[in-house]
């Protein structure tokens, strides 16, 4: 869907900031999310984990939990098939274990009960006998040839010789002679980096409501990011029938990406179709750590060579990425985004997946980029301070542009990056002065974004008003954007159009919102489902007024005759032409189906200063400010808001947020006392730019805003801390322990 | 376990249920009289978003028994509106989008307002540390921080 190439357009509404249509239900508690929905005759559900991180099941003696009173239904892997599909099995296998627990909080069977209370003392009488086997979390230790396997015979060939089973896949990006790039370099860095996993943190633990009858009719309530897969999922696993399983989103308490698959789903519509009854499941926040989300923990090399004046000659990376006990595909876009931004001539990036004994890794805002990128943009940086070079000069001397072949494949077209180098410069706060113990750090950021497939109906009701329906969950204002374009397209106001988000049996299959795809994806086929209303409402304009269709314009909300007929009638406007539709045709609509390319990518440049107490170790942030290319910001308050919250899920992944596992493998901090995201009084406010330099692959020139802001804050704020204590680090999260060990040695 | 009878007020009705003598606070509002506006993130007091007012004081609900409230006046964000009349915290936290997904805001904007009725003219750094027990993982603060500020210097020139 091309841009809109005529369009020197001036926005009506688009790039306004009118109050979001589900505000008032939200701020009154009114909005319903995944736990606050009931059932008649409902049953509270519960899971059994696994208390060790590797483990054979053994057996598991499940009579004593259904003898007792108030149990409906308890449920193991016995009670589940065995999926062909390899990746159905794993979704499976994660959500209940067959054979083996592979990690600490590993569901292995699940009960539903009359109360919550039953359900739990119904847990504890679920025998089980486990022969303990050895265990890895590490990445390093995981690849080496005699570690502990987590999962037999699924490393794939390309995988080399000389590595433990564990390492699932392997993959290699670039172009271009390393070695004479290097031979071309006055410096050339080479260091090793470390990144710890982390919880996308959503403030609302998964829960769903489900019921199954015994003819495999079946409801899903949920909170998920995509209720579509949802469905695919748990058919799937069910063995039932897509068209049968209707599935609902909730309203959702945040996701980030941890809420792109099923966790509880599946084992609710088990116990439902056992029992004859609703199950709910809710998990507590303990079981949100232990057994959803995290993202991927890191162990990276990077080498880079540079000239004196600052030029980049060549560059490589190779990332170590762990996933938890299941294969996953995190490694290739960190090895993919690695050098994005950079106008390389010799590039190679490796990546190696990797499994371990923690949880399924989950999709986390621009999984894979953050940490390959922060590991990039710490070399860079510490090559700029032994070059004695600026950094903002160097990233302007080396930044991609359009026309530059990135270093994943793809020639960029259009890209903002260089437009938000300049506006970095340019802003006060890179020569604002430093104090003693303070330190500035910026990095570039970078995310693909996504298309994919999208439905939209649009309909125009007789009074003069537009309802669309819309296929994904609003995560942070969408229902929004979405009714901003279509009110731009239409001609009008925004408060005449409502948007819903419609559960499975209402509209076609729309992908998950992910990949930040949802305003740039659903707002193209909105905009086209409105023109395919606007070519309906000129054809009954035309048969009103006895003219030829194609002698009608749609111009501000209003049919208008054109060429040798304008003039000859009044226009019609869109509320005229619905009241009347009953007798011209009948009910108006527009839809649009896609699976929509073009998405084009986004860049970010993040500035930080810091100040380090020299006597703790504890940072600071003093000050942040997001620069980022938005194409065209549809609700500019909303971007600003994915900028500023993207910018401080990183800082809380730069200075305090990671997984701590004992040496026996379990999980040693599973709650917000001690897994520390930020908090208030951690932060300043968090300054935004929004440039827009419009999206070749969009109508009106939008971009994916979402995932590209938690990218930059890692290597912000570890350049920042870096000046500021005078030492290179090259381990997040920099918490305070880390930074006074690095000050001491100093010393 | 045998339940308790307690008579409250919440919002300013009168009201009787039955709990549980170990049953939160936060599920007797949530479970048995409905007010699911009142949000649980972890059950251990570290999130805020079950923040409510028992007798002018904010609490974590899910740290609070059930049977505490017996003779108690509760506040939930279920309260904060007159009729149709959106509270100016609320109205400020729609007009200067300080919610994306929405979960924390419940308990927010009762921590907000406890602020409010305490410090009619807190600084920001006041806010942010008097909210600094409720967790927004979307925001970033920033907006919120803000609305709490445009809502305040509102209610102090009404």
């Amino acid at each position: 869907m091309a841009f809109d190439q005529n369009s020197k357009r001036i926005f009506k509404v688009v790039g306004s900031r009118p109050p979001r249509p589900d505000g008032v239900e939200k701020v009154t508690g009114r909005a319903l999310y995944g736990a606050d929905m009931t059932a008649p005759g409902m049953l509270s559900g519960a899971i059994l984990r696994s208390p060790h991180a590797h483990a054979r099941i053994v057996s598991i003696d499940t009579s004593a939990a259904e003898a007792l009173q108030g149990v409906k239904a308890v449920v193991t892997s016995a009670d589940f098939g065995v999926p062909d599909d390899e990746f159905l099995r794993d979704v499976q296998d994660n959500c209940m274990a067959r054979g083996k627990v592979l990690y600490h909080g590993h569901a292995l069977g699940a009960v539903a009960a009359t109360s919550a209370a039953v359900a739990k003392q119904a847990l504890a009488l679920i025998v089980v006998d486990y022969e303990i086997l050895p265990h890895v979390t590490d990445v390093d230790a995981a690849m080496r040839p005699d570690a502990p396997v987590v999962q037999e015979g699924r490393s794939l060939e390309n995988v080399g010789p000389g590595l433990s089973q564990n390492v699932t896949s392997y993959c290699e990006f670039g172009h271009g002679d390393l070695d004479a790039g290097f031979d071309q370099a006055d410096l050339i860095i080479s260091r090793s980096f470390k990144t710890a996993a982390t919880h996308q943190g959503y403030i609302e633990p998964h829960a769903c409501l489900a019921s199954l009858s015994a003819d495999g009719r079946g409801d899903l309530w949920c909170c998920t990011q995509g209720q579509f897969f949802v469905r695919t999922l748990c058919a799937g696993i069910l063995g039932i029938e897509a068209s049968q399983l209707r599935v609902t989103a909730s309203e959702i308490g945040g996701g980030f990406g941890g809420k792109t698959t099923v966790f509880i789903e599946p084992v609710a519509l088990t116990l439902a179709r056992k029992s004859g009854r609703p199950v709910k499941i809710v998990m507590s926040r303990e079981e949100v750590f232990k057994a959803t989300g995290p993202t991927v923990s890191s162990s990276m090399d990077i080498k880079i060579g540079m000239t004196r004046e600052g030029r980049i000659t060549a560059a490589q990376a190779q990332l170590r990425y762990q996933g938890g006990a299941f294969p996953c595909g995190t490694v290739e876009m960190g090895a993919q985004a690695a050098f994005a931004a950079y106008d390389l001539a010799a590039v190679q990036t490796q990546g190696w997946n990797v499994l371990t004994n923690r949880p399924k890794e989950a999709a986390y805002r621009a999984p894979g980029a953050p940490m390959a990128i922060y590991a990039v943009e710490s070399v860079v940086d510490e090559l700029c301070q032994q070059l004695a070079l600026d950094p903002l000069a160097v990233r302007l001397m080396n930044a991609a542009q359009k026309g530059t072949l990135s270093s994943y494949g793809p020639t960029f077209d259009d890209i903002g990056l260089r437009a938000t180098l300049e506006a970095a410069q340019a802003h006060p706060h890179y020569s604002a002065p430093l104090r003693p113990n303070q330190g500035r750090g910026l990095s570039c950021g970078f995310w693909f974004n996504f298309g994919g497939n999208t439905c939209v109906s649009l309909n125009i009701n007789t009074d003069g008003t537009v309802g669309i329906t819309e296929g994904n969950p609003d995560i942070g204002g969408s229902r929004a954007s979405i009714s901003l374009m279509a009110a731009e397209e239409l001609g009008i106001p925004y408060d005449k159009v409502r948007t819903i988000v419609a559960d499975t049996s209402s509209l076609g299959y729309n992908d998950v919102t992910d990949g930040s795809r949802v305003t740039f994806s659903v707002g193209l086929a909105t905009i086209e489902a409105a023109r395919s209303a606007i070519k309906v409402m000129c054809g009954r304009a035309a048969r009103i007024w006895g003219i030829e269709e194609d002698a009608v314009i749609w111009e501000d909300g209003c049919a208008k005759p054109a060429g040798p007929n304008a003039g000859a009638f009044p226009p019609m406007s869109l509320a005229e032409i619905a009241a009347v539709s009953a007798n011209t045709g009948g009910p108006i609509a527009g839809h649009f189906e896609v699976n929509a390319d073009g998405a084009g990518v986004s860049f970010g440049v993040h500035l930080a200063d810091v100040e380090v107490d020299p006597e703790t170790g504890a940072t600071k942030v003093l000050r942040y400010t997001v620069f980022q290319d938005a194409g065209k910001a549809v609700h500019p308050d909303y971007v600003e808001g994915q900028m500023q919250g993207g910018a401080v899920q990183g800082i809380g992944w730069a200075l305090n947020e990671e997984y701590i596992y004992g040496a026996d493998g379990r999980l040693q901090n599973a709650g917000f006392l001690d897994y520390r995201t930020p908090v208030a009084s951690d932060l300043p406010n968090i300054d935004t730019v929004i440039l827009e330099i419009p999206n070749p692959g969009h109508p009106y020139g939008v971009r994916g805003v979402g995932e590209t802001p938690i990218v930059p804050p890692l290597a912000a704020l570890s350049n920042a801390v870096s000046r500021a204590i005078g030492v290179r680090l090259n381990e997040l999260p920099m918490s305070p322990p880390k930074v006074l060990g690095a000050i001491m040695q100093r010393g | 376990m045998k339940t308790i009878q307690i008579s409250t007020t919440v919002n300013g009705d009168a009201l009787e249920t039955l709990c549980a003598p170990d049953e939160t606070l936060l599920d007797v509002l949530r479970n048995r009289l409905g007010l699911t506006g009142v949000k649980e993130g972890c059950g251990t007091g570290d999130c805020g978003a079950c923040s409510v007012t028992l007798d002018g004081r904010l609490v974590c609900s899910c740290l609070v028994l059930g049977v505490e409230a017996d003779g108690a006046h509760i506040g939930t964000v279920e309260g904060l509106a007159d009729h149709d009349h959106l509270h100016p915290l609320q109205r400020h936290f729609i007009d200067g989008a300080a919610l994306q997904c929405g979960i924390c805001t419940p308990g927010i904007l009762v921590a907000a307002k406890a602020l409010l009725d305490r410090n009619p003219d807190p600084s920001e750094s006041e806010i942010r540390y008097w909210l600094a027990g409720n967790l927004c993982r979307c925001t970033g603060y920033d907006k919120i921080i803000k609305a709490v500020q445009s809502a305040a210097a509102e209610m102090r020139s009404a």
